[in-house]
C-alpha cells in the first residue's frame, strides 16, 4: 500500500499527489515513470515521476483526470492509500552532451512531464527556455515551479486569455527567428503538438526529444502493447523510452494506436465517471 | 488383477459448446471411484519406465499404488517429495511426451492417466494438507527474483531448510506465467494462489511491484545482506514476425492479450481492464500459448477463431489435450499457412491477414521436414484481430544491469549443472536459462538451484 501524503488541485482537471514510496524515491531520475493500480479491480496506469524527495521518501505525480482510473485516483484524499506502485521505469532523460541552451516545451499536462526534465537541465547549469502552452488561462499549471527552473519562461494560450495568444510552435518559431540557438528542444504534450514542434525544428536540424505515452500494461517489456515506430523500427516505449528522437517518430501511427480502446473508455467515462463520480460499486 | 480396460478412465468435461463461452475449468477432477478405477490400470512395472520420463522423477507407480489403496494423503506426500506443484503439473504438464509416453499400457491402448491421478491427489488434499511447519531459521538470507514455478520451488525448498527467503516479483501478483499466461479454464487461479499462500506460511516474504534491475540491482541485493540470489525471471519478451501491418490496432502479442485476460481479469465485469471485443480472430503459432490465446478469444465472445500455423499438425508443440479441446470448441486450424502481411482499414485497424500456403519439404539429414511456400498461394483471411504467439525470449533487464553475468546468443543465462551462473552466489533457472519451456522443467531447475545454494552457503 502506498499512502497519499499530499494532494493539491492544480486546476479543475489536473491534480498533484505526493505518494509515500521510499524505494522508488531513492532511485527515480528525471524522465522516468511509475505505474499505479488503485485497487484489485484497477487498471495499470503509467504516470511520470514529476518530482521526488529522497530524504522524505516520496514521489510526486501530476495527472489529468481523463478517464476512469485517473478520476478514481483524483477522488482519493491525503491519508488514503493505493494498492500498487511500481517503478521507476523507463530510461532517465539524458542530458544532451555539450548542450548549452535548451528549449523545453510543455503542452497542457505535458508540463508535468516536462518539469523534472527542465529542472534536471537547469540544475546541470544549462540555459533553459521554457515554453508552456495551454488552451486557456483557467488550466495553466506549474507556472511558478517552471519559472524557478528556467532562464526564460514563456506562456502561450490558444485563446489569448493569458500570456501570448497562439500555439507553442508559434513561440518556438519566433524565438528561433530572433536568433536563439538551441542545441536541443524537448517537447512533451499531446501527440499533435509534439508532431508540429518536430516539424518546426526539422529544417534547422535541431535535435528534438519527445516523450511518448502509448498504452502500457507491465512497463517492463513483456507485453509489446507500448510499441512505437522510431526510425522505421519497432521500439518498446516502456523500456527503450519513453524519450525518443522526435524526428524519427511515427506520430500518426501512435495516435491510431492510442485510440485502441476509445469506445470502451468513452463508455466508461459516461457511465462510471459521470453517473457515479468515479466511485466503485456505487 | 489389474484393470485391463484399454482406454483411460474418462474425466468429466464441460460440453464444448458451453465451455467455449465461459472461463470455468474445462476438465473436472476424477471422483474417488474414477481415480481408483484408473489407478488399477497401472501394472506397477519393475523397471518403472514412466519415472524415467518425468523430469523430476516423481515415484509414479508408488503413488498410484497408494491411490489404489485409498491412502491419498500418502500418495500426495510421495508426489510432493519430488514435485512441489502437483496441482499445477497434473493439469499442465505435457504428459504425452513425458511420463505417459513411456507407459507400457500405451503400447496397446491408452497409457495410464498419470496426470489426472496426480491432479486428483493434489485436489483431494487441497483443503486437507497440513499447514507446513515453519522451520527454525538458520540465519541466512536468500533473494529470489521472479515468482514463476522456478522461483516458487526454489523459495519453497530453501524456506524448508530454514533460510530467510525474499521473493521479488515485478508484477502486482505472484505466480509468473501460471497467473498471467495460462488461463483460468485450464489452471484455476485459486490453485496457484494456494501454492503461493503455502510459501507465505513457510515464512517466505513475497514482495510484488519490485522490478529488479530498476528498483534494486542484483549487486544491491548482496549489499542488503542476501548471501545468494536465484534468477527465475522467465522468458517474457514477446516476439513479433516483423511483417508489415504489425502496428495496426488489433494486433496483440499473446502476452498482452493473455495478461489482460488472466492477470487483469478483463473477462470479469468488475475489473476495469479493457480488452478489444473482436468477432474474427487469427492466432499465429502452434504452441500452448497459441491454444490459450485462441480459446480465450472464443470465450471473450469471438464468433470465429483461427489458428494459423506454418507447419503441419504433427509438428505442433502444444499439449495434445489442448489441441483436442480447441478443436472440439470449434477453433479453425489452418495448418501449413504462413502470414506475410496484416492488412488494415482506413482507421488503422486490422481487417485481414494475408497468408501463403506452405508445403512440407523432404526430410533433411537430421530427419526434420522443413516447409516452403507454394507459389501463387497467397490468400486473405478476414479478421479483426491478430494475436502473435510465435515465441518469447528472456528480458534483458537483469542481464544489462548486472555486470559479469554471462548470457548466450539468445539472451539466456549460462549456467552449470548446479544452475550457477558466471557470478559467484548468483544462480538462475527456468525459462530464463532454457528459453520458453515447461512448468516442470522450471520447477526442477528451482529445486536444483535450492540444493546448490544450500551447499554454497553452508560451505562458505
Ligand atoms: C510513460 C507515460 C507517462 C505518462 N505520464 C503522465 C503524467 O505524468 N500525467 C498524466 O496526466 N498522464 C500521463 N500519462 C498518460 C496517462 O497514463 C493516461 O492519461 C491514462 O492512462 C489515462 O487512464 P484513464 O483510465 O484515466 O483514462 P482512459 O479511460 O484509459 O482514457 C481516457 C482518454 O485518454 C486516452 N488515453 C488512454 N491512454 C492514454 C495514454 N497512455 N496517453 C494518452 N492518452 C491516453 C484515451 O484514448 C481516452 O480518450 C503518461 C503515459 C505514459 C505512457
Ligand atoms: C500462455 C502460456 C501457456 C503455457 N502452457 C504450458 C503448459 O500447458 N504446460 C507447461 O508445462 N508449460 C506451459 N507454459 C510454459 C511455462 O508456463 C513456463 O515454462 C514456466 O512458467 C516458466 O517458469 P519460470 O519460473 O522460468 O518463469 P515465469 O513463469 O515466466 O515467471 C517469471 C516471473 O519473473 C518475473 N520477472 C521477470 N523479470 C523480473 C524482474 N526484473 N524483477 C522481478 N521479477 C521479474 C515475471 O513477472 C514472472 O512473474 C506456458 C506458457 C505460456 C506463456
Ligand atoms: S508496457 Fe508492456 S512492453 Fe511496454
Amino acid at each position: 500500500m502506498y499512502k497519499i501524503l499530499k494532494k493539491r488541485e492544480l486546476n479543475s482537471q489536473v491534480t498533484l499527489m505526493e505518494l509515500e514510496a521510499p524505494l522508488i524515491a531513492k532511485k527515480a531520475k528525471a524522465g522516468q515513470f511509475v505505474i499505479f493500480r488503485i485497487d484489485e479491480y484497477g487498471e495499470r496506469i503509467p504516470l511520470t515521476v514529476a518530482d521526488y524527495d529522497r530524504e522524505k521518501g516520496s514521489v510526486t505525480i501530476i495527472f489529468q483526470k481523463v478517464g476512469r482510473s485517473t478520476m478514481m485516483l483524483g477522488n482519493l484524499n491525503e491519508g488514503d492509500c493505493i494498492l500498487d506502485l511500481v517503478g521507476p521505469l523507463g530510461i532517465p532523460t539524458e542530458i544532451p552532451e555539450g548542450a548549452k541552451k535548451v528549449a523545453v516545451i510543455g503542452g497542457g499536462v505535458g508540463c508535468a512531464i516536462a518539469y523534472p526534465q527542465a529542472k534536471a537541465l537547469y540544475n546541470a547549469g544549462i540555459e533553459v527556455d521554457v515554453i508552456a502552452g495551454f488552451r486557456n488561462k483557467d488550466i495553466v499549471i506549474l507556472e511558478e515551479e517552471m519559472r524557478a527552473v528556467s532562464t526564460n519562461y514563456y506562456i502561450t494560450t490558444d485563446d489569448g486569455s493569458y500570456g501570448t495568444k497562439g500555439f507553442v510552435t508559434n513561440k518556438l518559431q519566433e524565438l528561433i527567428d530572433a536568433g536563439n540557438k538551441y542545441d536541443c528542444v524537448i517537447a512533451i504534450g499531446p501527440v499533435p503538438m509534439m508532431k508540429f514542434v518536430c516539424a518546426v525544428t526539422k529544417p534547422y536540424n535541431i535535435k528534438t526529444i519527445v516523450s511518448l505515452n502509448p498504452i502500457m500494461i507491465d512497463g517492463t517489456g513483456m507485453c509489446g502493447g507500448c510499441r512505437v515506430r522510431v526510425g522505421g523500427q519497432i521500439k518498446y516505449a516502456c523500456v527503450d523510452g519513453p524519450d525518443f528522437d522526435g524526428h524519427e517518430v511515427d506520430f500518426d501511427e501512435l495516435m491510431k494506436r492510442n485510440s485502441a480502446y476509445r469506445d470502451q473508455e468513452a463508455y466508461d467515462r459516461e457511465h462510471i465517471c459521470r453517473l457515479t463520480g468515479g466511485v466503485r460499486n456505487a | 488383477m489389474p484393470n485391463m480396460q484399454l482406454n483411460k478412465t474418462p474425466a468429466a468435461e464441460q460440453e464444448p459448446k458451453i465451455r467455449a463461452r465461459n472461463f470455468k475449468e474445462v476438465t473436472s477432477c476424477y471422483t474417488d471411484e474414477e481415480a481408483k478405477n484408473e489407478s488399477e490400470r497401472c501394472l506397477n512395472c519393475k523397471n518403472k519406465p514412466c519415472v524415467s520420463g518425468c523430469p523430476v522423477g516423481v515415484r509414479i507407480p508408488e503413488f498410484i499404488a497408494k491411490v489404489r489403496e485409498g491412502c491419498i494423503s500418502e500418495a500426495y506426500d510421495i508426489i510432493k517429495s519430488t514435485n512441489g506443484l502437483p496441482a499445477v503439473c497434473g493439469r499442465v504438464c505435457p504428459q504425452e511426451s513425458q511420463c505417459e509416453s513411456k507407459c507400457v499400457r500405451g503400447i496397446k491402448g491408452e497409457p495410464v492417466g498419470i496426470g489426472r491421478l496426480e491432479r486428483y491427489c493434489a485436489d483431494y488434499m487441497a483443503d486437507k494438507a497440513k499447514n507446513a511447519e515453519k522451520p527454525e531459521p538458520n540465519g541466512h538470507k536468500v533473494a529470489i527474483i521472479g515468482s514463476g514455478p522456478s522461483g516458487l520451488s526454489c523459495a519453497s525448498d530453501l524456506a524448508r531448510l530454514g533460510y530467510e527467503v525474499t521473493v521479488f516479483e515485478a508484477f502486482h501478483t505472484a505466480g509468473g506465467v501460471l497467473m498471467y499466461g495460462i488461463p483460468e479454464f485450464r489452471l484455476p487461479k485459486a490453485t496457484v494462489l494456494r501454492e503461493v499462500d503455502g510459501l507465505k506460511e513457510l515464512g517466505v516474504d513475497i514482495r510484488t511491484d519490485m522490478v529488479i534491475g530498476k528498483i534494486l540491482s542484483v549487486d544491491e541485493l548482496f549489499e542488503q545482506g542476501y548471501e545468494a540470489v536465484f534468477i527465475g525471471t522467465g522468458a517474457g519478451l514477446p516476439n513479433f514476425m516483423n511483417i508489415p501491418g504489425e502496428s495496426l490496432v488489433g494486433v496483440f502479442s499473446a502476452n498482452e492479450y493473455l495478461t489482460r485476460t488472466n492477470l487483469m481479469k478483463a473477462y470479469l465485469d468488475e475489473y476495469d481492464t479493457p480488452i478489444s471485443k473482436n468477432s474474427k480472430v487469427a492466432v499465429v503459432g502452434g504452441g500452448n500459448v497459441a491454444m490459450d490465446a485462441a480459446r480465450s478469444a472464443l470465450r471473450l465472445g469471438a464468433d470465429k477463431v483461427y489458428i494459423v500455423y506454418r507447419r503441419s499438425e504433427e509438428e505442433m508443440p502444444a499439449r495434445r489435450e489442448e489441441v483436442h479441446h480447441a478443436k472440439e470448441e470449434g477453433i479453425d486450424f489452418r495448418y501449413l499457412t504462413n502470414p506475410t502481411e496484416i492488412l488494415g482499414d482506413e482507421n488503422g485497424r486490422v481487417r485481414a491477414i494475408k497468408c501463403l500456403s506452405m508445403e512440407l519439404t523432404e526430410p533433411d539429414q537430421s530427419g526434420r521436414r522443413g516447409v516452403k511456400p507454394i507459389e501463387g498461394s497467397e490468400h486473405e483471411i478476414e479478421v479483426d484481430a491478430v494475436i502473435m504467439a510465435i515465441g518469447t525470449s528472456p528480458n534483458p533487464l537483469i542481464r544489462s544491469t548486472t555486470p559479469g553475468l554471462e548470457t548466450n546468443r539468445r539472451g539466456c543465462f549460462v549456467v552449470d549443472e548446479n544452475m550457477l551462473t558466471s557470478r559467484e552466489g548468483v544462480y538462475a533457472g527456468g525459462d530464463a536459462v532454457t528459453g520458453a519451456a515447461t512448468v516442470i522443467l522450471a520447477m526442477g531447475a528451482g529445486k536444483t538451484a535450492a540444493k546448490a545454494i544450500d551447499e554454497y552457503i553452508k560451505n562458505k
